[in-house]
C-alpha cells in the first residue's frame, strides 16, 4: 500500500496536498492541466520532496529516499528510451544498471520483450522502431524492474486513441496482473473509465483520495463535473 | 569526491591563469616604470585593437545582410567558410597575406603594372589587415545569428505597411548585436602576438605581447616582461569582463542556413557576398598554389617540427577536453567564471609566469612542449567549455529523471548516458582545440630552442630567413594539419551517432 500521510508539496506560488492511500491496481490520476497530477507523480518518484508530510511504502518512510532506491519505476511522456542503446540494452537497464548483463539475465529480457510484443527486436536502435513499439519496449522494462510501483505519466499521451488503448489493455494485463499498484496520469477520462479500478481527481491544489471508477463517474463531485464539463 | 575533477580542473586552471600572473607580478619592477617604447606598445595595442574591430564590424554588417536576405548556390559553402578563420593557423594566414598583399604579392603587381607605387603590408596597415581577415568572418556570423533571429513574421509583417525594415527592424537587431560583436573582436585582437611578430614590430607596430616576447626572448629583463605581463592582463581582464556583460551572442551557434522571404533587396549585396569571397579565399588559394611545389623542400627539420606540433596538439586536446568534461559537469556559476578566465588570460603572461616559476628548477627549453601543452590546453578551453557545456545541460534536461529512476549514478551514468551522448560535442570541441593547438604560434615561441620547435616555429623561422618557399609547403603542411585534424576529430564524434 502506497501512503502520503499529510504531503504537502510546493513548487513556486504553487501548493498541492495529498492525505491519501493508493492500493494496487491501476489507478488513474486525472483532473484539469496545471492542476499538480504530475506534480504528485513527482513526489512519489522522488523528483521533488514534500515540505511536510510523509511518503510510505507498506510501513517504509520513502519520503526522503532517492529516486533510484525507491520501490517506483516511472515511464514519461518522451524520452523512456536512450536513444543509443539497443532496446535490449535499454530493458536490460532494469536488471543491471551497469549493462553488465548475465545470460539469464539476457534470457529474461528476451522473454519481457516476447511478452510485450517485441520478439526478436532486441538489436534494434529505438529510431528503427514505432512510436507504439517504443512505448512498449518501456513497459518491458517497467515489467522486469524489480519495483512494485509503476509511475506513468502521460506516457502514451503521444499514441493515437487505439494504440493508446492498445498500451493500457498491455499494462493492465501485465504490470496489474503482477499485483503491482500502477499509476497513470491521463487527461482523457475515457481511458479512465476504461481501465482504471480506482481514480485519484486532482483539482484545486488537492489530490483527493481515491474512489471506485464506477462510483466516482457515476456521482462525479463538483470538481470533476467542472473539470469534465456539460 | 564527487566534486574532485572539477576541484582539479579549477585548480589547474586558477594556477596557469592567475597564479602565473601572480608570480610574473612578483617580479615586476614597478619602480622602473614604463619606458616610452612600452607606452608606446600600450597604445598601438588598444588602438589597432579597436580599428580592427571596427572595420570587422562595419564590412562585415553588409556583407551579414546580403547573407540574410539571398538564397543562391554555394551559400552554405560561404557560411562554411566564414567558420574557417577560427581553426586556420595564424602564420598560414599571414602568408597567404603576404602572397596577395606583400612586396612580391598579386596587389603590387597589379599596381606596378599599372605604374603605381606598390604599398608595404608591414607595419599597422599589416596588422589591421590581418585582424581583419580573421575577424570579419566572425563578425558576419555574429551579426547573421541576430539577422536570422528576427521572425519571418516581422518581415512580412513591414512588407504589408510597406514600412521601412531598415528603421523598423534591423537597426534595433544591429543596435543590440554590434557593441557585443565589436567588443568580442576588440578582446581578440588585444592578445594578438603572431600578427603582430609577423607583420608588425618596430617601434610604431608592436602590440603589448610581442613587447613581453621582446623583453623575454632577447633582453632577459624579467622585471620589464613581468610589467607588461600584469598590464596585459589588466587590459584582458577588462575588455573580457565589458564583454562578458554585454554579449549575449555566439559565433558557434547552428541555424545560420535559414534564409527569410524579403521584399526589400539591393544588387550590391552580390557585391558585398563576392568581395568577401575573394577577400577570403584568395589568400588560401595562394596558400596551397605556392606552397605544392615548396612541399618537396621540405627537409627532415620540418617533418619532425610537424610531428612535434602533432603530438602537442593531441595531448592539450585531451587535457583540455578533460578539463571541460569536468567542469560541464559540474556546472554552476564558479565554474562558469572559471572556464571564462583564459579568455582574459594571454599566452604570453601565462608562458612568462611559468617561466618564472620553472627557470630555477629546470632548464626552460626542455619542457617548452609540456608547458605548450598546458598553455594551449587552458586557452582552448573556453570555446571546449562553450560546446559542452550546453550539451550537458540538454542531456540532463531530457534523461535526468529517467538515468535517476533506474539508479544510474556517477561512473556508470557517464559511462552508460552521458559520454554516448555528448560525442558529437566531444568531436566537435576536439576538434576545435586540435586545430588551435597545431597552429599556435605563442608560447612556444618564448621558450623553444630548434630541438623543440613546433611547426609554426619552424615555418616563422623559414619566413625571417626569407626561404619563402620552403616557407610556402610548410604553410601548406600546416594547413592541410589543422583542417585534417578538425575534420578528423568532428567526423569521428559524428559516426555512427544515432540521433
Amino acid at each position: 500500500m502506497l501512503t502520503l500521510d499529510g504531503v504537502t508539496l510546493a513548487q513556486g506560488d504553487f501548493r498541492l496536498t495529498a492525505d491519501l492511500r493508493i492500493p494496487p491496481g491501476l489507478t488513474a490520476v486525472i483532473g484539469p492541466s496545471g492542476g499538480g497530477k504530475s506534480t504528485l507523480l513527482a513526489a512519489v518518484a522522488g523528483f521533488l520532496t514534500p515540505r511536510a508530510g510523509r511518503i510510505r511504502w507498506d510501513g517504509d518512510d520513502i519520503t526522503v529516499r532517492q529516486p533510484g532506491d525507491r520501490p517506483v519505476t516511472m515511464l514519461f511522456q518522451d524520452n523512456n528510451l536512450f536513444p543509443h542503446l539497443t532496446i535490449a540494452q535499454n530493458v536490460g537497464l532494469a536488471l543491471a544498471p551497469r549493462l553488465r548483463l548475465t545470460v539469464a539475465q539476457q534470457e529474461q529480457v528476451a522473454v519481457a520483450l516476447a511478452a510485450v510484443g517485441l520478439e526478436g527486436m532486441g538489436d534494434r536502435k529505438p529510431r528503427a522502431l514505432s512510436g507504439g513499439q517504443q512505448g512498449r519496449a518501456a513497459l518491458a522494462r517497467a515489467l522486469l524492474a524489480d519495483r512494485p510501483v509503476v509511475l506513468l505519466d502521460e506516457a502514451f499521451a503521444a499514441l493515437g486513441p487505439s494504440l493508446r488503448h492498445e498500451m493500457l489493455t498491455l499494462v493492465r494485463d501485465r504490470l496489474v496482473g503482477q499485483g503491482r499498484t500502477v499509476i497513470v496520469v491521463t487527461h482523457d477520462p475515457q481511458d479512465a473509465r476504461d481501465f482504471a479500478d480506482q481514480v485519484v481527481l486532482v483539482a484545486d491544489g488537492v489530490a483527493h483520495p481515491p474512489r471506485d471508477t464506477a462510483v466516482i463517474f457515476e456521482d462525479p463531485p463538483q470538481a470533476l463535473r467542472d473539470y469534465l464539463g456539460g | 569526491m564527487r566534486g574532485l575533477p572539477a576541484w582539479l580542473a579549477t585548480t589547474l586552471v586558477l594556477l596557469l591563469t592567475l597564479g602565473t600572473l601572480a608570480a610574473v607580478a612578483l617580479r615586476a619592477e614597478v619602480g622602473h616604470g614604463l619606458s616610452a617604447g612600452d607606452w608606446a606598445a600600450i597604445r598601438f595595442t588598444l588602438g589597432q585593437a579597436a580599428v580592427s574591430a571596427l572595420v570587422s564590424v562595419a564590412l562585415a554588417v553588409p556583407v551579414a545582410r546580403a547573407l540574410a536576405r539571398r538564397r543562391f548556390r554555394g551559400r552554405g559553402v560561404l557560411v562554411m567558410l566564414l567558420g574557417a578563420p577560427f581553426i586556420l593557423p595564424v602564420i598560414v594566414a599571414v602568408l597567404g597575406l603576404l602572397a596577395v598583399f606583400g612586396r612580391g604579392g598579386l596587389l603590387n603587381a597589379g599596381l606596378e603594372a599599372a605604374g603605381l607605387a606598390p604599398v608595404s603590408i608591414y607595419g599597422a596597415g599589416g596588422v589591421v589587415l590581418a585582424h581583419v581577415f580573421f575577424n570579419l568572418p566572425l563578425a558576419v556570423r555574429l551579426i547573421l545569428q541576430g539577422w536570422v533571429q528576427i521572425p519571418a513574421e516581422r518581415f512580412q509583417l513591414a512588407a504589408q505597411l510597406n514600412a521601412s525594415v531598415w528603421r523598423l527592424l534591423e537597426a534595433p537587431m544591429l543596435a543590440r548585436a554590434l557593441p557585443g560583436a565589436t567588443l568580442v573582436i576588440f578582446l581578440i585582437c588585444l592578445t594578438s602576438f603572431a600578427v603582430a611578430l609577423t607583420l608588425g614590430g618596430g617601434p610604431r607596430a608592436t602590440t603589448v605581447e610581442l613587447a613581453i616576447w621582446q623583453a623575454v626572448r632577447f633582453d632577459f629583463d624579467l622585471g620589464r616582461a613581468a610589467l607588461l605581463s600584469c598590464i596585459q592582463f589588466a587590459l584582458c581582464a577588462t575588455a573580457a569582463a565589458v564583454a562578458w556583460r554585454v554579449t549575449p551572442v555566439d559565433g558557434f551557434g547552428g541555424g545560420l542556413d535559414r534564409v527569410v522571404a524579403r521584399w526589400d533587396q539591393s544588387l550590391w549585396d552580390w557585391l558585398w557576398l563576392a568581395a568577401v569571397t575573394v577577400f577570403l579565399a584568395l589568400p588560401l588559394a595562394m596558400v596551397i598554389w605556392r606552397g605544392v611545389p615548396g612541399l618537396g623542400d621540405l627537409g627532415p627539420g620540418i617533418w619532425a617540427a610537424a610531428g612535434r606540433s602533432v603530438a602537442v596538439a593531441a595531448g592539450s586536446t585531451a587535457l583540455s577536453l578533460l578539463l571541460g568534461l569536468a567542469l560541464a559537469l559540474r556546472g554552476g556559476f564558479v565554474t562558469s567564471i572559471v572556464g571564462v578566465l583564459p579568455l582574459a588570460a594571454s599566452a604570453l603572461v601565462m608562458g612568462t609566469g611559468l617561466f618564472l616559476l620553472l627557470f630555477p628548477f629546470a632548464n626552460p627549453a626542455t619542457l617548452a612542449l609540456p608547458v605548450t601543452l598546458c598553455v594551449n590546453a587552458v586557452m582552448a578551453l573556453p570555446f571546449v567549455l562553450r560546446v559542452l557545456a550546453p550539451a550537458v545541460k540538454d542531456i540532463r534536461a531530457n534523461y535526468g529523471r529517467l538515468a535517476e529512476t533506474l539508479g544510474l549514478r556517477s561512473v556508470d551514468l557517464l559511462r552508460i548516458v552521458i559520454m554516448p551522448r555528448l560525442r558529437r560535442p566531444l568531436g566537435f570541441a576536439a576538434g576545435l582545440t586540435a586545430a588551435l593547438s597545431i597552429g599556435d604560434l605563442g608560447v612556444i615561441a618564448l621558450f623553444a630552442t630548434d630541438a623543440q620547435e613546433t611547426l609554426p616555429l619552424a615555418m616563422y623561422r623559414l619566413m625571417g630567413a626569407y626561404r619563402m618557399d620552403a616557407a610556402a609547403g610548410a604553410a601548406l603542411l600546416l594547413l592541410a594539419l589543422a583542417l585534417g585534424a578538425f575534420w578528423v576529430c568532428d567526423r569521428g564524434g559524428r559516426m555512427h551517432v544515432d540521433a
